[in-house]
């Protein structure tokens, strides 16, 4: 493992040396921080606010065809859906933007 | 086939079949012991992370502590599922770039410091061994339920199995045998949910049967149910009673918690590849959300199929499994009005309630409940062992490798060899197998509550050290170090103070803010991230290379070498 991470480090130097790679990553993390903000975004209005917040006010309405009141719903079953759905977006979004920026694994091992 | 048959015909075979996992997958290396070589599929490390989190609390209490808590019930709903995405997002792919083999080993790279090693070390077994212990319990019960045996016989069961494969196998053996615990677990709880289903509502799907009629009344399920509770007197049950302030504290301490907890961070250090880790997440909250969505349906259905079974009933022709449970003393009927029947009634109620049930016994009980076959009843016993035992394994790798990795050999003994490290490596998992099966038989008092506190303490002291060294460069050693303690002294102290010193005190009026002991840890983890924050700007600025390792960590390409330079 110690050598795993001087190799890590190896990597680093010969990027921090080349100042286009630098301002290329950096670009790379802004706009990973974007991504995040949005999805963490859905995660929170799903979960604290239609499954907690406003749970009881959305408890007046029922979920198209089902038997469901909607606050209810988001609490036990619709925020656990959203959360599936918002990861293997991320893992998508997150991989065309490795490719984008070329910090991909590529395709082997 | 009788019951008992079937359950030792079923639990027999799932245990066969966890050995001869176990002894396909010897651990040969310490990478193996610790990562399972490094080399596991996304797909198959979903599955093992699924198991490996889905613990006996999941599998045997929770669809129970729904069934009675109705909407408030929800925080552990969204909470351990939540918490995934956090992983996903801010987590799982920075530390398998970084490819360490323990959580306190990031910590203490990261940090520059042997201290803030040592300190996620201390955290790491304290939350793991009081987690692994009601593991241990869940085992005893199960056992002494279903096939009869002395509690104390079934936790030692518990541990020979446990203990051959984690000690023979480390990670590589654990997370292969995790993926068949999954796959037992996993049938074992849909098969009843879907017979349950079928019969309430007409709909073999129970998500779908959640939010279905009731074929009984005619009348939707939910509003019936909360027409029942209404008439016994129980709050409605799609509405809480605890402060929405309270719901939401504590489902972030539960959420934050997860993403915290070192037995599943350390599952995505065992893909090839940044891209791995990310898409394993997935394959994991896949998963869970199955059992996830399906528990709150069938809670639903045995808190119907218990009012209809039991309420105004005559004592003397209560059904079998009603007396059965009645031997284990989970089930308790108090006849304070002298008639003879069975008054199952709730707090608003002009009646005294004479019936008392323990809420772990809903799932296990379910399938007699509804008079399904045999051998669901046997499955269901085979499935709370899968869940409980796969827990415990992933568990007891955390403890062995902060005492022989993290301890030992990047502390202590940085000159033991490979070998040796293996060495020590297994007769740490064999002690704490011992140790954990220890508090199995002889748990403390407070066991119970503990579990649902270790994710507190997970989230007060290793989330936001983790998330600060990875998204702030800024962040120093001093500022970790002090974070960590006064998140992790903080919420030990609240949850001390109301649980163990004054749990007389132990109401909404004497909580800060309202917050009860179960959510404090999220109040915990903001006074981390505070702390953290402020004592860094204070302190000198992390040293150049750690800057250039969190650099590295936020760039994916590169971790596949890592992986092949280690061994």
């Amino acid at each position: 493992m110690i050598e795993s991470f001087s190799n890590g480090q190896e990597g680093v130097q010969n990027s921090v040396t080349d100042q286009a790679t630098a301002a290329r990553h950096a670009e790379y993390w802004r706009r990973n921080i974007r991504l995040l903000g949005a999805l963490l975004i859905v995660w929170f209005v799903v979960s604290y606010l239609c499954g907690i917040v406003f749970a009881e006010a959305l408890n007046a309405f029922t979920l198209p065809l089902s038997n469901f009141p909607l606050g209810f719903w988001f609490a036990q079953q619709g925020a656990i859906y959203v959360f599936v759905i918002l990861i293997f977006v991320y893992v998508k979004l997150m991989n065309d933007l490795d490719r984008e920026f070329d910090v991909d694994e590529g395709e082997g091992a | 086939m009788s019951v008992q048959t079937w359950t030792f015909l079923l639990v027999a075979a799932s245990f066969a079949l966890y050995i001869g996992i176990a002894v396909w997958s010897r651990a040969s290396s310490t990478k193996d012991f610790y990562v399972a070589g490094g080399g596991v599929s996304p797909l198959a490390n979903g599955m093992a992370t699924a198991a490996d989190w889905m613990s006996a609390a999941s599998f045997i209490s929770m669809a129970g502590l729904i069934s009675f808590m109705g909407y408030d019930g929800s925080v552990y709903l969204m909470g351990w599922t939540g918490g995934y995405v956090l992983l996903a997002l801010l987590l799982a792919p920075y530390l398998r770039k970084y490819g360490a083999f323990t959580v306190p080993d990031f910590v203490g790279d990261r940090y520059y410091s042997q201290l803030a090693r040592i300190v996620a070390v201390v955290c790491a077994i304290f939350v793991s061994f009081t987690y692994v212990a009601g593991q241990m319990r869940g085992v005893g019960i199960v056992f002494g339920r279903f096939l009869e045996v002395d509690v104390n016989v079934g936790v030692g069961i518990g541990m020979g199995i446990v203990f051959f494969y984690a000690v023979l196998g480390g990670m590589k053996g654990i997370t292969y045998t995790q993926v068949a615990q999954y796959c037992v677990l996993i049938f074992a709880f849909m098969v009843p949910a879907i017979f349950l289903s079928l019969m309430i509502t007409g709909t073999p799907i129970p998500q779908f049967g959640l939010g279905g009629v009731d074929q009984a009344s005619g009348m939707p399920l939910l509003e019936r149910l909360n027409g029942l509770h209404q008439e016994l007197g129980f709050g409605p049950y799609t509405s809480g009673t605890k402060s929405t302030l309270d719901v939401f504290f504590i489902t972030a301490a539960l959420m934050v918690g997860t993403a915290g907890l070192p037995h599943v961070i350390i599952r995505f250090y065992t893909v090839p590849r940044v891209r791995d880790a990310r898409i394993s997440v997935g394959w994991a909250l896949l998963f869970i959300s199955l059992l996830y969505t399906t528990a709150p349906a069938v809670a639903v259905f045995a808190r119907t199929n218990l009012i209809n079974s039991v309420q105004d009933v005559p004592y003397s022709s209560v059904p079998e499994w009603f007396t059965k449970w009645e031997d284990t003393g989970l089930i308790s009927f108090d006849d304070a009005n002298g008639d003879g029947r069975i008054q199952y009634v709730g707090p608003e109620s002009p009646l005294t309630n004479e019936l008392t049930v323990d809420r772990d016994i809903m799932v296990l009980a379910n399938p007699e409940i509804a008079n399904l076959p045999a051998w669901v009843i046997g499955l269901v016993a085979a499935g709370g062992l899968a869940a409980a035992l796969s827990t415990a394994a992933g568990l007891l790798l955390v403890i062995s490798s902060a005492v022989s990795h993290d301890l030992l050999k990047r502390s202590l003994m940085p000159e033991i060899t490979e070998k040796q490290e293996l060495m020590a490596a297994r007769i740490a998992a064999g002690v704490a197998v011992f140790v954990a099966g220890y508090f199995g038989m002889n748990p403390p008092g407070f066991v119970a509550q503990v579990v649902a506190f270790a994710f507190g303490l997970a989230a007060s002291s290793f989330f936001p050290a983790i998330i600060l060294g990875i998204f702030s460069k800024r962040t120093t050693r001093e500022g970790a170090i002090l974070g960590m303690v006064s998140g992790i002294t903080f919420t030990a102290a609240y949850i001390v103070y109301f649980n163990f010193v004054n749990p007389g005190a132990n109401s909404a009026d004497n909580w800060w803010f309202g917050i009860s002991p179960e959510g404090i840890g999220t109040l915990g983890m903001l006074l981390n991230f505070t702390v953290t924050m402020v004592v860094s700007r204070m302190t000198h600025e992390p040293p150049a290379e750690v800057q250039a390792l969190v650099d590295s960590i936020r760039v994916p390409r590169g971790a596949g070498e890592a992986h092949e330079f280690s061994m």
